[in-house]
């Protein structure tokens, strides 16, 4: 072996650290073949599942109808104006003709409006994109636990890679993951019957993407600093669950906010996930408005920000201690 | 400040977790350059602490380090390219090929790509390792997993090298090849290193100087022959077929220092034991009793040990329990 005296004259950018640990675990992800699995079978599930079962359509339409029977209605002559002689039959058969109509178009009507699209499984679809992009990047935040536990980070921090690479790795490895996830069921969607609104480019995608890494930073420098710092394994995992349910409901996922009761709005508001949901569908299943769709970037701009830069000040805090 | 041959120097390095709990208290010493320096001592003892500091990835609460000459909190980056680092833990990434997981190293020391494929494949040779380079490191067993440690270690051809207990939980012949690696590397490329650890006979065998540890203090400083043989002499043991307590009858004999009656078996301290053993039994012999039993060894790290602290320095249950918890890891890692 030669020359193993020589001094070392490298020295790692931060570019170069992060790419590097980066690749370190989306390689480990890619290894898995259980994890690409469950990469489409996740999805698939919770489509057919909540999208499908969920069928709000179905409750305005004709068919909820097909249970009533109306009677034939008589009016005697004597009643109409002008009075005729005999009697008048309307028969129940049409009534419930014209009442089916009537429902499937207000049906239509209220979808349209409360929902922004007359079918259900397209707004949900999105919907589980947004709550993909949670739990992925909280997952792959938790991670780090493991990093800790079993000596990786501290080999790491050993060397001379920036401390703000091992962070940002992190945070890099879990929206990467996201913006491929939410690849995977948009096309999924799309092949199960998303109907995508007039205004979709495939350019759209880049928005979206957008939209996910502003989330994902976010969450997930937080996410990091907390795991990084609980002292049990069992503390990000229990935090997931804490956080999941609200940050899912309280929200524009499954329904619309201006149907929610008035608490519930103030925080389905705040909440990045509306954004980002309704940013997606923007994007995607509604006619673009553009308007909102700024307002909801700028509001995930400023999300990302704040958190991130809690988030990074903490792990700063922690790998330096 | 330091002489120019010192590699590391700590003075008073001292930390201390949670306000109250002192892991190292006030620890000095100084590495020279070339030598191999290990710190004894049982397990909690502090030694991890120390090298956790001195590898910049734990601040101490007091004192201060350096190495090389770069201070461990103001030059840490200067430090960190200049050491390698084998931690006591196999951290090594399981879904990783022993090949990908030192070029992650390297990348994490910024080598040109060129630059470590070549080290890496060296290194390997190095490490025996080449034959498995492309199999996933969840396939390897404990001593290739602590070779392949070493090599990342050595990627950035460190001028100091820290060993956090480098044959913990290995079998013997796994361990006495792990100790021709280390010896290689201080012969054959002049490095420095600084290594931790329980066993003794590691110790003995391996480190040129040894700072006895434990409860976070220094207790003994110095090489391991200087260090028994300031203890004064071999121990004899003796044992008589009589009942009677001879302490002070043996005490009269030349040469002998210290006499301890452990239940009617006699631990003789003594100068000179091949000369003094004779002398004793003559002694006994003249008195009417009979030697039924004579051992003499020269002192071990052991005694050493025993000598400062009043207890053996017992290998066993601490290290099976040490070894189970690394096990458990590795098992809980794998299964998710
Ligand atoms: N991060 C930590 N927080 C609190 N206590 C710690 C921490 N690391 C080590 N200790 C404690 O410090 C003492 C010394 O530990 P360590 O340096 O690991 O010993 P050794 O390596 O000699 O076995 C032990 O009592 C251990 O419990
Ligand atoms: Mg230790």
């Amino acid at each position: 072996m030669s020359g193993m005296n020589g001094t070392n004259e490298y020295y790692p950018s931060l570019l170069r650290g992060l790419w590097a640990l980066t690749v370190r675990e989306l390689k480990k992800w890619l290894k898995d073949p259980v994890m690409v699995l469950m990469l489409v079978l996740q999805p698939l599930i919770w489509m057919g599942l909540l999208g499908k079962s969920m069928n709000i359509n179905a409750i305005f339409s004709a068919g909820s109808l097909s249970g009533v029977t109306i009677p034939d209605i008589y009016i005697p002559g004597s009643y109409l104006i002008p009075p005729v002689s005999g009697t008048l039959v309307i028969p129940g058969s049409f009534i419930t003709q014209q009442l089916q109509q009537a429902f499937s178009d207000l049906g239509a009507k209220v979808m349209q409006s409360a929902f922004g699209v007359t079918d259900y499984f397209s707004y949900m679809a999105v919907g589980i994109v947004s709550m993909i992009v949670v739990m992925t990047t909280m997952f792959s935040g938790m991670s780090i636990v493991w990093d800790r536990r079993l000596g990786f980070l501290n080999k790491v921090m050993s060397t001379p890679v920036s401390r703000a690479a091992i962070i940002f790795s992190k945070v890099l490895n879990g929206t990467l993951r996201a913006i491929f996830q939410a690849t995977v069921i948009l096309a999924l969607a799309y092949l199960l019957g998303l109907q995508l609104s007039p205004t979709f480019t495939l350019l759209n995608l880049l928005g979206i993407y957008a939209a996910i890494f502003l989330v994902g930073a976010g969450l997930s420098s937080v996410f990091i600093a907390f795991s990084l710092r609980s002292t049990r394994m069992e503390r990000p995992m229990q935090i997931i669950n804490l956080v999941m349910m609200p940050l899912m409901f309280a929200s524009n996922i499954f329904f619309p906010i201006s149907l929610m009761p008035e608490w519930m709005q103030v925080v389905a508001k705040v909440n990045p996930l509306s954004h980002l949901t309704d940013a997606v569908r923007q994007l995607t299943i509604l006619p673009l408005d553009g308007t909102a769709l700024m307002l909801d970037f700028v509001y995930l701009g400023i999300f990302a920000s704040v958190l991130s830069a809690i988030g990074i000040v903490l792990s700063w805090k922690y790998l330096t201690k | 400040m330091s002489g120019k041959d010192e590699v590391i120097v700590a003075e008073g390095l001292t930390k201390v977790f949670n306000k109250s709990l002192v892991a190292v208290n006030h620890v000095s010493f100084s590495v020279k350059s070339g030598e191999i320096f290990g710190f004894l001592g049982p397990n909690g003892a502090g030694k991890t602490t120390t090298i956790s500091m001195l590898i910049t990835i734990l601040r101490p609460t007091e004192g201060r380090a350096s190495v090389l000459g770069y201070d461990i909190l103001k030059e840490a980056n200067e430090v960190r390219k200049v050491i390698g680092v084998v931690p006591q833990e196999y951290t090594a990434d399981e879904d990783l090929t022993g090949y990908e997981n030192i070029m992650l190293c390297a990348d994490m020391y910024g080598i040109p790509r060129e630059v470590a494929k070549k080290r890496a494949l060296e290194l390997l040779e190095l490490v025996e390792l080449t034959r498995f380079k492309d199999k996933r490191v969840e396939t390897y067993s404990g001593g290739m997993r602590r070779r392949l440690e070493l090599a990342c270690g050595l990627i950035n051809r460190p001028r100091v090298l820290f060993l956090d207990e480098p044959t913990l939980g290995l079998d013997v012949q796994t361990r006495t090849a792990t100790w021709n690696y280390i010896r290689k590397l201080k012969e054959e490329y002049g490095m420095t290193i600084f290594m931790t650890t329980h066993y003794l006979e590691e110790a003995d065998a391996l480190c040129d100087r040894i700072a006895i540890i434990d409860h976070g203090k220094i207790i003994a400083i110095g090489a391991p022959k200087d260090l028994k043989e300031s203890l004064g002499g071999d121990i004899i043991t003796i044992s008589i077929k009589e009942g009677a307590d001879v302490s002070n009858l043996i005490r009269s004999v030349e040469n002998v220092k210290d006499v301890r009656n452990e239940n009617g078996s006699y631990r003789i301290k003594a100068e000179h034991g091949e000369v003094t053993a004779p002398l004793i039994i003559e002694a006994l012999r003249k008195n009417g009793y009979t030697v039924t039993k004579l051992s003499l060894t020269e002192p071990t790290l052991n005694e050493v040990y025993l000598e400062y602290t009043g207890r053996a320095l017992r290998d066993s249950e601490e290290t099976k329990e040490a070894i189970m918890m690394q096990r458990m890891i590795l098992r809980r890692a794998r299964g998710g």
